[in-house]
Parts: C-alpha cells; sequence; structure tokens
C-alpha cells in the first residue's frame, strides 16, 4: 500500500463513520432524518475517494471513462425514478430490487477480480476465499431477490412453489456452487467460475420459490443480511475498508431483522426456508368454539360502537395494504379522536409485507407517529379498550396461537379478544394465511363486518360523521 | 495470513458488532426506513464497481464495469431518495401547519420512544382538536 493510497483509505473511514452515525441517528423518528443525510455525506465523500483514486492512478482508459460515466448515470436516473414514483405499499418490492442489484455489482467486483488473476495469468491470493464467498452470496441475492420481488408485486404467485424434487435440486444446485466453488481456491478455472455463477443463481431462485407471500418478511430481511455480506465480501477482494465496514453494517442490521420477524412468526429460519406452510392442505379445524355462529353487523352499528367508545385500538394488517385503506384507516381515526376518543394503532412486528411496513403505511395517511404501539407495549391495553377494530390482519389476533398443537401454536398475537368489544372487517370467512380458523370470529364479543377494507373504511366515515351531527 | 487481511477482519468484526449495537436500539416503528437506509449504504459498493475501471482494459472488463456501475448508483440513488420519501411521511402530531413543523420535532425528544408517555400525550391532543 503506498502513502497515497493509505490517505485515501482514511477518508473511506470517514464515510463509513458518517454511516455508523447515520444509522446510530436512526434510533427515533425526530432525529431520522437527518441520520439520512449525514449517510449520504458518507456516501458523497466515499464516492469522491474513489475519483481520487481512479484520477491519481491514471490507468483508466478513455472508454474505461465513458463506460464508468455512463453506467453511473444510467443507473442514478433508475434509482432516482424508482425512488421518487414507487408508491409506499410497493417498497418491499423496491427494497428487494435494491438487494438485488446491490448483491449483483458484488458479485460482479469478484467475478472481475477473479477473471483478471486468471486472464493476466496472476497468482491466486489469500483472498480468493473472500472472492468465491463474494460471488456465491451476490449470486444467489441478485436472483433471490428477484424472485422475492416478484412475489412480492404479484408476477409470480403468492403462494409457495413446490414441486417434485425440487428440494433435491436445492441440494444438488448448492452441492455444485460449493465444490466448484472449493476447487477454484487451488486453480485458476473460468469455466469452474461460470458454473458456480450459475449454480448459485440457480440456487437464489430455487431458494425463494418455496417461501410464502406472508413469509416475506423474513425473506427480505434475510437477502439484506446477505448483500450487506457480499459487499463486506468485496471490500476484502479489493482491500477496500469502506466496504468492509458498510457491509458489516447491512449485515448485522439485516441478521437482527430476520431475527425479529422469524420471532415474531414463531418459526425458524429452516423451517421458513423449508417451506410447505400455507399450500392450501394444511387447514384444520381446531374444534370447539368454530361451530358457534358468526355476527354480522351493518356499517351504522359499527359506527354506534365506534362513536360512543372512549377508547378504540386499530389493528391493521396486510389486507389493508393489499386494498390500499390506510387514508381511509387514518381518516376514520382521526374523526374519532376528534371526538376526544382515545385511539391507538396496535403493530404486530409482522403486520405487512416488511419489517415496519405498516408504520410507513399508516405514517404516509398522516396518523402521528406517537399512536403507533408495538404489540409488547399494546397488548395490556386492550383490557381497558372499548372497541379493537381488526382491519385485514387475521393470524396474529388468533387466540389459537396460545394453545400448543396448530399451525401458529406459541406464535406472540395481539391480545385482541381482550376488548371489550371486537369489530373485525374482512372480505369473507377466507382463512388466513396458516389455514386456520380463527377463534376470534366466533367469540361472542366479535361483530364481522363483511366488506372491502377501502369500502369499509368510507362507509363507516359517513356512518360516523351522520351519526355525530 | 497477510497483515492487511487481518486488519481486515478486525475492521469487519468490529464493524458488525458496531452494527449490532447501533441497529438494536432502532424501534420497530423506524424497520422499514431503517432496512431502506442500510440498503442505500450496501449502495457503496458503486466504489468497488467504479475501481474495475482501474484495471479494466478489454471488452469483458468494460462489460462487468458497466453493469456493476448501473446496478451499483441504482441501489446508492434510489436507496436515499426513498428512504428521504418515508422519513418525511413520520410525524409526530397530524398534519402540523408548515410553519410550525421544525418546533413540533423539537418538543419533548426523549419520549420520543416512550410510547407509554406519548400515549396519553396523543389523548390530549386528541381531546384538544376535539375542542377546534
Amino acid at each position: 500500500m503506498t502513502g497515497f493510497t493509505t490517505n485515501v483509505q482514511l477518508i473511506y473511514v470517514l464515510a463509513a463513520a458518517c454511516f455508523v452515525i447515520g444509522l446510530h441517528l436512526m434510533n427515533s423518528p425526530a432525529t431520522a432524518r437527518r441520520g439520512n443525510q449525514v449517510s449520504i455525506a458518507g456516501m458523497v465523500i466515499a464516492g469522491v475517494a474513489t475519483l481520487i483514486l481512479l484520477i491519481h492512478d491514471g490507468t483508466v482508459t478513455a472508454t474505461g471513462w465513458i463506460v464508468l460515466i455512463a453506467g453511473a448515470l444510467i443507473g442514478s436516473a433508475v434509482g432516482l425514478y424508482a425512488g421518487q414514483t414507487i408508491q409506499m405499499t410497493a417498497i418491499p418490492q423496491l427494497v428487494s430490487m435494491f438487494n438485488s442489484v446491490g448483491g449483483g455489482a458484488a458479485a460482479l467486483v469478484a467475478i472481475y477480480g477473479y477473471y483478471q488473476v486468471e486472464h493476466t495469468g496472476g497468482v491466486l491470493g489469500s483472498t480468493t476465499v473472500f472472492t468465491v464467498l463474494d460471488v456465491i452470496i451476490g449470486s444467489v441475492t441478485f436472483s433471490g431477490s428477484i424472485i422475492a420481488a416478484g412475489k412480492l408485486q404479484g408476477v409470480i404467485g403468492g403462494q409457495p412453489i413446490i414441486f417434485k424434487g425440487s428440494r433435491l435440486l436445492n441440494l444438488v444446485l448448492a452441492v455444485v456452487a460449493i465444490g466448484t466453488a472449493a476447487y477454484m481456491l487451488t486453480t485458476a478455472s473460468l469455466p469452474a467460475l461460470l458454473i458456480v455463477v450459475l449454480a448459485s443463481l440457480g440456487f437464489g431462485v430455487m431458494m425463494v420459490l418455496p417461501i410464502g407471500g406472508a413469509d416475506m418478511p423474513v425473506v427480505i430481511s434475510m437477502l439484506n443480511a446477505f448483500t450487506g455480506t457480499a459487499v463486506a465480501m468485496a471490500g476484502f477482494v479489493i482491500g477496500n475498508w469502506a466496504l468492509i465496514v458498510a457491509g458489516a453494517l447491512v449485515g448485522a442490521s439485516g441478521g437482527i431483522l430476520t431475527k425479529l420477524m422469524a420471532d415474531a412468526m414463531n418459526r425458524s429460519l429452516v423451517n421458513i426456508i423449508v417451506g410447505g406452510f400455507g399450500t392450501g392442505d394444511t387447514a384444520v379445524a381446531i374444534g370447539g368454539q368454530v361451530d358457534a355462529p358468526v355476527r354480522s353487523i351493518a356499517a351504522d352499528d359499527a359506527a354506534i360502537q365506534l362513536a360512543y367508545a372512549s377508547k378504540v385500538i386499530i389493528v391493521p394488517g396486510y389486507g389493508l395494504a393489499a386494498a390500499q385503506a390506510q387514508h381511509g384507516v387514518a381518516e376514520l381515526g382521526k374523526i374519532l379522536e376528534d371526538r376526544g376518543i382515545e385511539v391507538s394503532y396496535a403493530i404486530h412486528p409482522v403486520a405487512g409485507r416488511m419489517p415496519g411496513h405498516m408504520n410507513v403505511l399508516l405514517a404516509e395517511a398522516n396518523v402521528p407517529y406517537p399512536q403507533l404501539v408495538e404489540m409488547d407495549d399494546i397488548n395490556p391495553e386492550f383490557a381497558r379498550t372499548d372497541v379493537a377494530l381488526v382491519i385485514g390482519a387475521n393470524d396474529v389476533t388468533n387466540p389459537a396461537a396460545r394453545r400448543p398443537g396448530n399451525e401458529i401454536s406459541g406464535m406472540p398475537i395481539l391480545d385482541v379478544d381482550q376488548a371489550k368489544s371486537i369489530i373485525v372487517i374482512k372480505r369473507s370467512m377466507g382463512h388466513g394465511y396458516a389455514g386456520l380458523e380463527n377463534e376470534l370470529y366466533f367469540n361472542p364479543k366479535t361483530s364481522m363486518y363483511f366488506a372491502d377494507a377501502k369500502k369499509a373504511m368510507s362507509e363507516l366515515s359517513s356512518a360516523v360523521k351522520t351519526l355525530v351531527a | 495470513m497477510s497483515t492487511a487481511l487481518v486488519t481486515d477482519l478486525t475492521i469487519f468484526v468490529l464493524a458488525l458488532l458496531v452494527g449490532i449495537e447501533v441497529i438494536g436500539k432502532v424501534p420497530a416503528t423506524l424497520h422499514t426506513p431503517l432496512m431502506s437506509a442500510t440498503n442505500s449504504i450496501h449502495g457503496i459498493v458503486l466504489a468497488g464497481a467504479l475501481l474495475i475501471g482501474v484495471t479494466a482494459h478489454n471488452p469483458v472488463g468494460y462489460v462487468l464495469a458497466f453493469i456493476a456501475a448501473v446496478f451499483a448508483a441504482a441501489n446508492v440513488v434510489g436507496g436515499y431518495v426513498v428512504t428521504g420519501r418515508m422519513l418525511k411521511m413520520f410525524r409526530k402530531k397530524a398534519a402540523p401547519p408548515p410553519a410550525s413543523r421544525g418546533q413540533v420535532s423539537q418538543e419533548g425528544l426523549e419520549s420520543l420512544n416512550g410510547h407509554k408517555g406519548l400515549r396519553g400525550l396523543a389523548g390530549k391532543v386528541g381531546i384538544g382538536r376535539a375542542q377546534s
């Protein structure tokens, strides 16, 4: 390392410090925007340092410059357009695509590094193990994230896709990728590199296909961790501290979120990846209360309950996002608040399609964030709540989770059944993701309001308004 | 194992620990913006993509550099734009008048994570609004 490149490394360290401080500022919504700006500053610093390196090195050809600048400009334009136009309900897909391209770029860095060694007849260095790890993790992330985004967007069916021999194929792909990678460590071989890339891409596809839509919060978090790891590996390959630090930070973040999401579903990561959940053939009756009659309710009656309550908790689920009903919910919440009713929102960790998704949707609808309350904080509140309004949430409210012996046993749930009265807005009596009957619907305190969430919200809002006026 | 590699590994492990420490404190409310922010941070791979240019002197190198640059640049720019958009939406009170927005975010900073205190506050705010 020459004196000059050492000095540039110091600039990269400054950039890495900005990333850490930026993430630290995200521990409160009040400082989070500043955190993002600090992080951007770090990225600009790293960009400038890289340009200084490129110019100082002087070996970039004219074509090289054109290629790099054109690539950066095109990529920036695409990113800018996607970032500015994306709907908040579609954020999970976009995040997944960013995971994909990030992992892909990291893999390309390693692929090029390996190609360069082979091409110039150089000797495989001690970083080769990081090179192959980067190629494998980056490629798996690239293809896996595209499949995840496709599932979230609805291009690929959200149901788990499992065919005969798919698990065997998965195993074969993994063995081929890792086996060939081991060979690459000792012998520089381009065909081997190609095999590793293809097997890893195939494995990424096969890994995500059997995973169902409702498990996406876990999958996205995991792929996020993968991308971070791939970027850190790329940092080892090119000996760049900024990449190592940034990659490690992202890897840690993705890892923490993966664990939080898996815990919130009471499922292990292995169980989720192996899949087989919600395939449709797991529907079981759990006996007892499920034979009880269901009480249905109309907008006017629901409005009376809400308008004369003193404390209302709204329980939003993915159905709310799917129906684009977040603005309607927020409007109803505000009408109730204006009447002096205490309104809060109970947010289950896996509500939505990525960690914290529901919070963003409600924030977009102008719900103040102090009203968005996490599961552990809101659960004791249900007992003194007059009306719990459940919108598009199912399994996370099912009291069956408290008993052993069914698919969702042990999953932490929102104690909706403790409320004095419960209104559930749902399109039909269809089952939740786990294929279970929800015992909550048969609770004598529960009234079912069968309607599309968006329509129900506008009906309820106008009914409450009429009532109050 | 070279000294450089040991240094790199040390940095990696320490950064991992710092990440766990820092990110463990982020409230669930901000998990989506957090993931989006870390998303843009891993866009730092753009530096790696650009550095391909140093030794890329043939079509294979150019193609790989180009694709990597497109991917990484989309990652960085898109990630920051969408994170910024999301964070702008998080408000402590419903639609405050534009002039007072800055002050609103200043008051009660320390209690922002404490939902218990804020739930009472939210209730009071609601009652106050009802009279207007």
